[in-house]
């Protein structure tokens, strides 16, 4: 017999033996939000580290002005504690793909139904006319904000503003390119169908320039915050919504469109996700212990500068609303509701919408 | 009967090409004119032209794709459960997850966040719909393997280790590795960190060895999660080779980048050897029980896959187009490997400093010893000794192997390159950065660091390129501290509050298991800061015994 007799366990599995921490069997190094953690934190929190947590050792490259991979400077906006943010949306790449897989299942499926029905032969023309020269500008806009969020999703100071800021990119890229290959094969059902008008018109055409404006404005913001917000806070609301739901859903039908509603209706669906998201995160930042006013000013100047060419955008595509033959919606009634709804979202975040 | 009629022949409507499709998505971007966007990734690299996208992605078919690919994931996990995989998975394996998958989530994530370096950098919007996929592909790498975590920790014997995890990343000697690994897709020049370090080298070459030969090691293990999540994580790599590659022909189109890529492949493939090999040779090497002659050793998958894939029908071919390609490097690489036992020695040095880990090392055994010489003639005479001793000090009241004079092993100094240690001991190099001494591993490693990373290179500025930085040797920030209390501090202790979470042995047995005061009473230092302060005389002293090396003393 040796002086210390060791019993190796038969077996590799939980309760096998009991020993300290043999039943620990949660991640403890964060603080979840609620009593318990969701899968989300568990997947998410902590991924990317901070020196002010547990990176030891600091970031070990830094770049040529001596910052390390990530700072809090990417965004003039200041928190107590960039940590506490969670999305409400609580996604990681399971659900994240569950819901886009989803989204892009139901729109085939229904231009395909549709497209077997004959129904794009049956839209009505003037209809047609603007889902080629202004749905097929629309999607610019939708790839423009991808592309701004994609861009933003490699600064944000953690793992969960930067994840939310990811899927939001995802979506919206999604969406551009649901629209892009909507069109290419309605187009090959309507004769004489330009596929390229769409572009033309959002390079050219003098209505859409606004929206352009506005895109490049967000595009060309080096606060990934700043993105962020004017996007889900303010572009969304006056000119997302206004066309999308305002115009594209509602005119679609009574002009023999049951197709365009469907696929763009998605896209709402996403929007009321990364708006929760974005809402929370902003809302932690003009509750700030210790940065509130300075948050909320800085927010209220991005608000006075993109409401300023989201408002120039929105009224540059109110002429779209008199082209249909059949009008069930008048530009002034959804832009009275896209008014108010961004001032209640303003509201939510004690922010003031500028008068124009 | 001719002519049948079919569903499909009914149903079948006209619909526009893959190509067709890809060509349309990619005109979706625009030059802006009104406000151009900010160029915040700084690179030294012309790109003229735009890349193509030779794989016609678009996003329609990727994410039913890749649901159904997670679908069979989660399913595998359920099965494995379901199938009682732990009661047969080998611990000494699952014990060398709890440092893979703390590093590997980072790295993953950092790739995420790179895709909008190089979408931004790329002219045109050709290959944009390749870059979404990888970004969301990453964050799918990501968020899977701390969820795969996550199911080891509830369902493995023994969760220490696992439950502190992303803390002990960013805490643990050994996890500095990895961190300089992910760091280096995201900081510095945005071409070389993530297209030449992140897709061209260690997504096209290395990714083989990560996410194809540690999956076979894990289902020889009885772990069949790691092999269901990791080739479903390759699965996805095939096409961030193909971004890599084409933004690769693209640089290559501008004469005055050549120099740069010279530069970048060479720190790339060095530093991507230097620490896939180190870590994931251990795992497969050291985390198996499996002994079986007739499967390939780390080395004769390196060879294939490295050596015969990647160097000769990757690599090589750039010549072509003007690239210097080192050969030299590949074959040093090569005979680190295997004639100078590289692996092992990192295996070695984890295993001296288990006490400071957050997972359990065992003992190699006579069975591993047969098999190593087997496989790496020579190896018994090295290696053999140390591991007697190792087993011998596995047990509490024996004094930690790390401070243990009888085992004849020296502590190392760290490589302020590649942050594994100077473990090939004649190799060593020492090297000055603003006029401060460091130590390298190899002149490959003085090279990145000195020469590589920084503001110039061979005359051509080069401001873009990033720097080493932070408190790079690990062992500077426990300097002087009792290896107990730098423990304590590490938070690599149970919830007990005494027990290590660490243990040089798979005893689930609290009676055998190391505290706190089992390992108080030694005092770690820095290598480095102890050079540094030696006089000249005595360095120079001091190195030239470094280089001789060591001789583990027998164990009886």
């Amino acid at each position: 017999m040796t002086a210390v007799q060791s019993v190796p366990a038969k077996s590799g599995a939980a309760g096998a033996a009991v020993f300290p921490d043999s039943d620990s069997r949660k991640y403890r190094y964060f603080e979840p939000r609620s009593k318990r953690a969701t899968h989300y934190e568990d997947v998410t929190v902590d991924v990317q580290p901070d020196p002010e947590r547990y990176l030891l050792q600091d970031w070990i490259i830094s770049f040529p002005n001596g910052k390390g991979a990530y700072t809090k400077d990417n965004t003039a906006a200041l928190s107590s504690n960039w940590h506490t943010f969670r999305a409400p949306d609580q996604e990681w790449e399971r659900t994240h793909y569950q819901r886009q897989s989803k989204i892009e299942t139901m729109v085939q499926s229904v231009i395909a139904n549709g497209r077997k029905s004959g129904a794009p032969k049956g839209f009505d023309k003037a209809w047609v006319k603007i889902l080629q020269n202004h749905l097929g500008a629309w999607k610019h806009a939708e790839f423009g904000l991808g592309t701004s969020l994609m861009q933003a999703q490699r600064y944000g100071y953690t793992q969960m503003i930067n994840n939310a800021t990811l899927t939001n990119s995802s979506y919206k890229l999604r969406l551009a390119q649901d629209i892009t290959l909507y069109l290419a094969e309605i187009g090959m059902d309507i004769p004489g169908f330009d596929d390229m008008a769409g572009k033309r018109a959002w390079l050219e055409d003098k209505g859409w320039q606004g929206t352009r404006e506005a895109i490049e404005s967000i595009m060309g913001s080096a606060d990934y915050l700043e993105q962020y917000f004017a996007t889900n806070i303010v572009f969304e609301p006056l000119v997302g919504e206004l066309f999308r739901s305002g115009f594209l859903m509602q005119a679609g039908s009574p002009n023999g469109d049951f197709i365009t509603p469907a696929v763009i209706s998605a896209a709402e669906a996403d929007y009321e996700r990364n708006l929760a998201n974005t809402i929370d995160l902003m809302h932690l930042l003009v509750s700030d212990n210790q940065h509130a006013a300075h948050n909320k000013k800085l927010f209220q100047g991005w608000v006075n500068k993109h409401v300023a060419l989201a408002g120039k955008a929105a009224a540059g595509l109110q002429p779209i609303w008199s082209q249909p033959h059949s009008k069930p919606v008048q530009y002034a009634d959804v832009r009275a509701q896209s008014v108010e709804r961004i001032k209640k979202i303003l509201g939510e975040l004690g922010l003031v919408l500028p008068k124009e | 009967m001719s002519g049948t009629l079919t569903l499909n022949k009914i149903t079948a409507q006209r619909g526009i090409s893959v190509g067709d499709a890809a060509k349309k998505i990619a005109d979706l971007g625009w030059n802006p004119s009104y406000v151009q966007e900010a160029m915040t990734f700084p690179t030294d690299y012309k790109i003229a032209k735009a890349p193509k996208d030779p794989m016609k992605q678009v996003l329609r078919s990727y994410f039913p794709m890749q649901e159904e690919k997670d679908n069979r994931v989660y399913g595998a996990l359920d099965a494995a459960l379901r199938g009682d995989m732990f009661r047969n998975v080998e611990p000494r394996w699952v014990e060398w997850m709890k440092l893979f998958l703390a590093i590997i989530p980072f790295p993953e994530i950092s790739a995420a966040r790179s895709m909008a370096m190089v979408g931004r950098l790329a002219p045109g919007e050709d290959l944009r719909t390749g870059f979404t996929m990888q970004m969301v592909d990453e964050f799918r790498h990501s968020t899977i393997q701390m969820n795969l975590k996550k199911w080891y920790m509830e369902n493995y014997i023994d969760p220490a280790g696992f439950d502190i995890t992303e803390e002990a990343f960013g805490k643990c000697y050994a996890t500095t590795i990895g961190r300089q690994f992910g760091e280096g897709f995201i900081t510095g020049d945005a071409i070389t960190s993530a297209n030449v370090y992140l897709t061209v080298v260690a997504e096209t070459a290395f990714t083989n060895t990560l996410f194809v030969a540690m999956p076979s090691e894990a289902a020889r293990n009885g772990d069949y999660a790691l092999p269901t999540v990791f080739l479903s994580v390759q699965s996805d790599e095939s096409r961030h080779i193909g971004n890599g590659h084409s933004m690769l022909m693209s640089m290559l189109k501008e004469p005055e980048n050549h120099l740069l890529l010279e530069r970048d492949m060479r720190y790339a493939f060095w530093q991507n050897h230097a620490i896939v090999d180190a870590a994931i040779g251990t795992f497969i090497e050291y985390g198996t029980t499996n002994r079986d002659k007739t499967k390939e050793s780390y080395a004769e998958m390196w060879h294939r896959w490295i050596f015969e894939d990647y160097y000769r029908t990757y690599m090589l071919p750039l010549e072509k187009y003007g690239i210097k390609i080192h050969h030299d490097d590949v074959q040093t690489a090569w005979k680190r490997l295997t004639e100078k036992h590289y692996v092992h020695k990192v295996a070695q040095f984890f295993a001296v400093g288990w006490s400071a880990n957050f997972w359990r090392i065992e003992a190699q055994t006579d069975k591993d010893f047969e098999w190593f010489e087997h496989k790496y003639p020579g190896w018994y005479a090295q290696f053999g000794d140390f591991w007697k001793w190792y087993e011998k000090l596995s047990h509490r009241g024996q004094t930690n192997i790390l401070f243990n004079s009888d085992v004849g092993y020296v502590y190392p100094h760290r490589c302020w390159s590649c942050l594994v240690p100077c473990l090939i001991r004649e190799d060593m190099v020492t090297g000055e950065i603003d006029g401060k001494l460091y130590t390298f591993a190899h002149e490959l490693d003085r090279w990145t660091a000195v020469e590589a990373f920084a503001g110039e290179y061979q005359g051509r500025p080069t401001p873009a390129m990033g720097r080493f930085s932070g408190r790079r040797e690990w062992e500077s920030v426990y300097h002087n501290v009792d290896i107990a209390d730098a423990i304590k501090d590490l938070g690599f202790v149970r919830t007990d509050g005494k027990t290590l979470v660490a243990q040089p042995h798979l005893r689930f047995d609290d009676k055998e298991m190391w505290t706190l005061d089992d390992v108080r009473g030694h005092i770690l230092k820095s290598p480095l800061l102890t050079l540094r302060e030696m006089s000249p005389t005595d360095r120079e002293k001091h190195l030239a015994e470094y280089r001789k090396g060591f001789t583990i003393n027998p164990c009886n």
